[in-house]
């Protein structure tokens, strides 16, 4: 298309759009005291807004057009860094560097924020398990991190259990409901599982919220005790220095979990799950046990979901039903999605993305709930893979013949 | 004897109460069942269209209402028309610009993309309008004739009961009869092969978008009017029960995401007055849930075999 | 030699459709045998209720491991039935595309090999030797079918023919006694199917293994089965070596339509 032709184009959409956005934009209304104000400004942003992200978007798309399969530069170069470990284990030694000296060199504030962005990688790492590896689009996950947190509070409300009791417990709790829910689940087909799981997500939530008489309704539960430090209880003064040691715990969380991962994905079960994930019969046709094999995977995303909501429930000492909706399942989905499923370093990318933008963009307001759907689907069209692909492991047989 | 009518009479508005629910699940179901039989998406943002549906009436009521128009069916039809218009034209576009570029990408990508389009939708609502629940105008007049039963069944409640009842007649029309009725239901059957016959696929799903919203939005209007208010996040939850409504009655089945969404509206309603009203949502989440692990294929739909 | 699958009366009804119809059918061991009939003819689903994907109707369905009892594999799980000894491929290819051609292999070992999630997590010493071994096992299949070039290449970037074979392979690797391919010659050029009969005839020679093939290919199909089945409509119609099919004059009638007087 000529330049003359994508202008008139994009004239015509910015028209459609002024005309979309017509009713709910420039008229504002006050029900109560029957006023109407007309704010045609909007319109014209509008309508300059759209001509020109029209513009682009459709010159970018035929630039992308053809080229799908292809890796961008962004793919070569993480490639060759994957290739090369002088270059990976120079960059990790200073990752490790950072976020080691991380609660040191920034406050209190930026260290709770980052602790956050952690605890969403593990949750992310968990459910890249389930849906990355196995293929199984879980969309109540964040029900497993209820249970878990649910535990954790209960526990410690009625028994004084203490955290690192509370820990094990929590997830070998939220592996039990993982794999209550997953026997009879699991046999549905993709689309069916994922509606299956929102239900259960939401039942769970609305159980929390209206049997007061056990989880304590809407209001929550608060007073968690923090974490001890060996044994030592952390007073309530020294909340920064509280805040610290959970900073490292769930950096340690963090660092066992992609070393677990890791290993995993390269195991007899993670390639099951991932033949799984390609084809389920062919699978089952390899003396895989399909059942088994899910239900391994769906009862382990739980069991991570359920840590992390220990560690939520000790790190902000109240919590409530409100903190376990559907769209907690939904960011966390985007997570591993947007940072493209099954790969490691794309889940962590996906995890700060995700959580750190809207938290530094706060000055945003309510914008950045706005752009973060509108990042959703701009992400999806132009880069459906995520931000960094799945790469599998190389075998090299050249350097000895392998013995037969 | 007085018992018995008393319990009688009870039965009866929770019969009709789950039957008005249900007719509004049924209105939204449509669309995320029409939709799911063509591109088999899971459109998450088509709650957000019915809220937004609602909200298009509510603003051209409101400001017909400031301009002085105070004809009750002039109001009604102008609103409601406005509604469907609108709603429809978003329909179109967020498959256009979420949807469609995803044809061919792995199938996770357009639910995501569906998600954060919902996301997208509601703070657009929320930004542009307002956060709080705004009073709805009673579009819908008193029929007299209803006088002598009101007390189990009010003109809101015949409004959308009739209204259902002639949509899903028409939409049937439309389906069995009609070329573009011929082309959907080719196309949803084998979307390659359609193709191969000259069907404009692309058409045939932007159609499918635009019905499933017009009929949202006849919902919105329906269910704002008798509930007498909203706000931007009304559609999530009623996306959620519609969508469980469409899985009830066997996804891709038009007669089933009927069927489906008055099965649900009874379950609630009976669950509700004879268990416990607290737990509403509940009720409609567990049936769900129940009827996937016992019947996958919904109430009405068929059994497919995988093919090997 | 004695009978490694034994089927009897073998029934799959469909709702009304008779899919299979009183089957009989059986082979020894080290035997090729070929199942050939005209398209829809059932040959498909037959393979489909030996190897669990579908529960028959009615009928035996009756394998022999060597040097173990019979046992009645009606409505088994497809995971038990190839833990038995029994490997398929599919009409059309389902590889793991995305993954390596060497995984696809390394898959097929899974069957054979025990490590769980705890093993994956420590990786002891058992667990690394068990590692090898399938890494090595699933090489040496490779370097058989000759295409241990293509190790790290993805599935689906293979050409047909190669896909083909590393599906052979990928079944090969768990360990069967019983090989069951579904139409392995379709889509190959004259040479990939040279090479492919070869690489069968190498199969029942050097690794024991039986083979049933579902093969429209004449050519093929007369040059390397012992015995030959045919089937039309659900039933059996014909059986013996080529010779005797070949002259068969109800399979000529069933290939070429009933007034045809060839």
């Amino acid at each position: 298309m000529t330049p003359l032709k994508h202008i008139l184009r994009s004239i015509m959409i910015s028209i459609w759009f002024m005309f979309l956005t017509f009713p709910l934009m420039v008229v504002y209304i006050n029900p109560l005291n029957y006023t109407v104000t007309w704010r045609w400004k909007n319109m014209i942003m509008v309508g300059i807004g759209t001509f020109f992200a029209s513009f682009f978007w459709r010159r970018f798309q035929n630039r992308t057009v053809g080229n799908n399969d292809k890796p961008s530069l962004g793919q070569k170069t993480l490639n060759h860094i994957y290739t090369s470990p002088e270059i990976s284990r120079m960059l990790l030694g200073v990752l490790i560097l950072f976020t080691l000296s991380f609660p040191f060199i920034f406050s209190t504030y930026q260290t709770n924020v980052f602790t956050t962005a952690l605890m969403y990688v593990v949750l992310g790492l968990g459910l890249n398990i389930v849906v990355g590896l196995a293929g199984l689009l879980d969309l109540g996950y964040v029900a497993f991190y209820a249970v878990g947190a649910y535990s954790y509070a209960l526990l410690n409300h009625h028994f004084g259990v203490g955290f690192w009791v509370a820990l094990p417990l929590g997830a070998l709790v939220a592996a039990f409901f993982g794999i209550l829910l997953g026997i009879p689940v699991l046999r549905l087909r993709g689309d069916y599982l994922a509606i299956v799981t929102l239900g259960f997500g939401e039942i769970i939530r609305l159980i929390l919220e209206n049997w007061d008489k056990v989880f304590f309704g809407p209001s929550g539960i608060s007073n968690i005790s923090r974490p001890a430090f060996f044994g030592v209880e952390l007073v309530e003064k020294s909340i920064p220095h509280a805040i610290k040691y959970m900073y490292y715990l769930v950096l340690l969380l963090v660092l066992f979990t992609i070393f677990f991962v890791n290993r995993l994905k390269n195991s007899r079960i993670g390639r099951a799950w991932i033949a799984l994930r390609e084809d389920e019969i062919a699978c089952q046709a390899m003396g895989i046990n399909k059942m088994r094999t899910k239900l391994t995977a769906f009862a382990l995303g739980a069991t991570w979901a359920g840590m992390v909501g220990v560690i939520f429930a000790a790190k902000t000492t109240f919590i409530n039903p409100a903190s376990f909706t559907f769209m907690e399942s939904a960011i966390i989905l985007s997570i591993v999605v947007l940072g493209g499923m099954g790969s490691i370093p794309g889940v962590i990318l996906g995890a700060f993305f995700l959580v750190l933008l809207p938290e530094y963009f706060r000055t945003l307001g309510d914008y950045r709930m706005l752009a973060f759907g509108a990042s959703m689907v701009i992400m999806m069209v132009f880069r459906p893979q995520g931000l960094i692909s799945h790469i599998r492991t190389k075998y090299n047989f050249n350097a000895k013949e392998p013995l037969a | 004897m007085d018992n018995l009518q008393v319990e009688l009479q009870y039965f009866l508005e929770l019969f009709l109460g789950g039957l008005t629910k249900g007719s509004i699940y049924a209105l939204i179901a449509l669309g995320y069942t029409m939709v799911y039989g063509i591109i088999e998406l899971i459109n998450f943002a088509h709650g957000e269209i019915y809220m937004i549906g609602a909200f298009t009436a509510l603003i051209i009521a409101t400001v017909l209402n400031i301009m002085g128009v105070n004809h009750a069916a002039l109001v009604l039809l102008l609103s409601a028309g406005g509604a469907v218009v609108y709603a429809s034209a978003y329909g179109y576009t967020v498959e256009k610009i979420a949807y469609s570029p995803l044809r061919n990408a792995p199938r996770l990508s357009p639910l995501i993309s569906a998600i954060g389009m919902s996301i997208f939708l509601q703070n657009y609502v929320l930004l542009a309008q307002t956060s709080n629940f705004l009073p709805f105008p009673k579009l819908i007049p008193e029929f007299e004739f209803l006088e002598p039963i009101s007390h189990i069944m009010g003109s809101s409640e015949f409004t959308i009961i009739c209204t259902t009842s002639v949509i899903m007649v028409l939409l049937t029309i439309l389906i069995k009869f009609t070329k573009i009725g011929k082309a959907m239901r080719a196309t949803a059957q084998d979307k390659s092969m359609a193709l191969l016959l000259g069907i404009n696929v692309n058409h045939v799903i932007s159609f499918t978008f635009i019905i499933g919203s017009a009929l949202a939005a006849v919902g919105g209007v329906l269910i704002g009017s008798q509930m007498g208010q909203i706000n931007f996040y009304i559609g999530f939850i009623a996306g959620i029960k519609a969508f469980t409504a469409a899985v009830l009655g066997g996804i891709g089945s038009i007669p089933g995401a009927v069927l489906g969404g008055l099965v649900l509206g009874w379950t609630e309603s009976f669950g509700t007055g004879y268990i416990s009203s607290d737990y509403e949502d509940v009720f409609a989440f567990t049936l769900l849930v129940l009827i996937l692990i016992f019947k996958p294929s919904g109430i009405l739909g068929r059994n497919t075999s995988q093919k090997v | 030699m004695n009978v490694i699958l034994d089927v009897k009366n073998l029934t799959m009804d469909f709702g009304g459709v008779r899919a299979l119809n009183r089957l009989d059918l059986d082979i020894r061991a080290g035997e090729i045998v070929a199942l050939i009939g005209p398209n829809g003819a059932g040959k498909t689903t037959f393979f489909n209720c030996i190897t669990g994907i579908y529960n028959p109707t009615g009928g035996d369905i009756l394998v022999t491991p060597p040097q173990k009892k019979t046992v009645r594999v009606n409505g088994v799980k497809p995971h038990i039935v190839t833990r038995m000894g029994l490997a398929r491929t599919f009409q059309n290819i389902r590889l793991f595309q995305n993954m390596t051609v060497l995984e696809n292999i390394m898959i097929g070992r899974h069957c054979r090999t025990q490590s769980e999630i705890l093993g994956a997590l420590i990786r002891g010493p058992k667990t690394r030797a068990e590692e090898e071994h399938i890494v090595h096992y699933s090489y040496a299949l490779l370097k058989k079918i000759g295409l241990e070039r293509q190790v790290n290449e993805f599935a689906k970037n293979l050409p047909y023919g190669d896909q083909r074979r590393l599906e052979i392979a990928r079944a090969m690797a768990t360990d069967p006694f019983l090989l069951l391919l579904d139409e392995p010659a379709a889509g190959l050029n004259p040479q990939e199917t040279t090479d492919l009969v070869d690489l069968i005839h190498k199969i029942r020679t050097e690794d024991k293994i039986s083979i049933l093939l579902i093969e429209h290919d004449m050519k093929l199909v007369m040059t390397l089965s012992d015995r030959i089945f045919v089937m039309d409509y659900g039933k059996k119609i014909a059986q013996g070596t080529p010779g005797e099919i070949r002259n068969n004059p109800v399979v000529i009638k069933a290939y070429l339509g009933e007034d045809s007087d060839a």
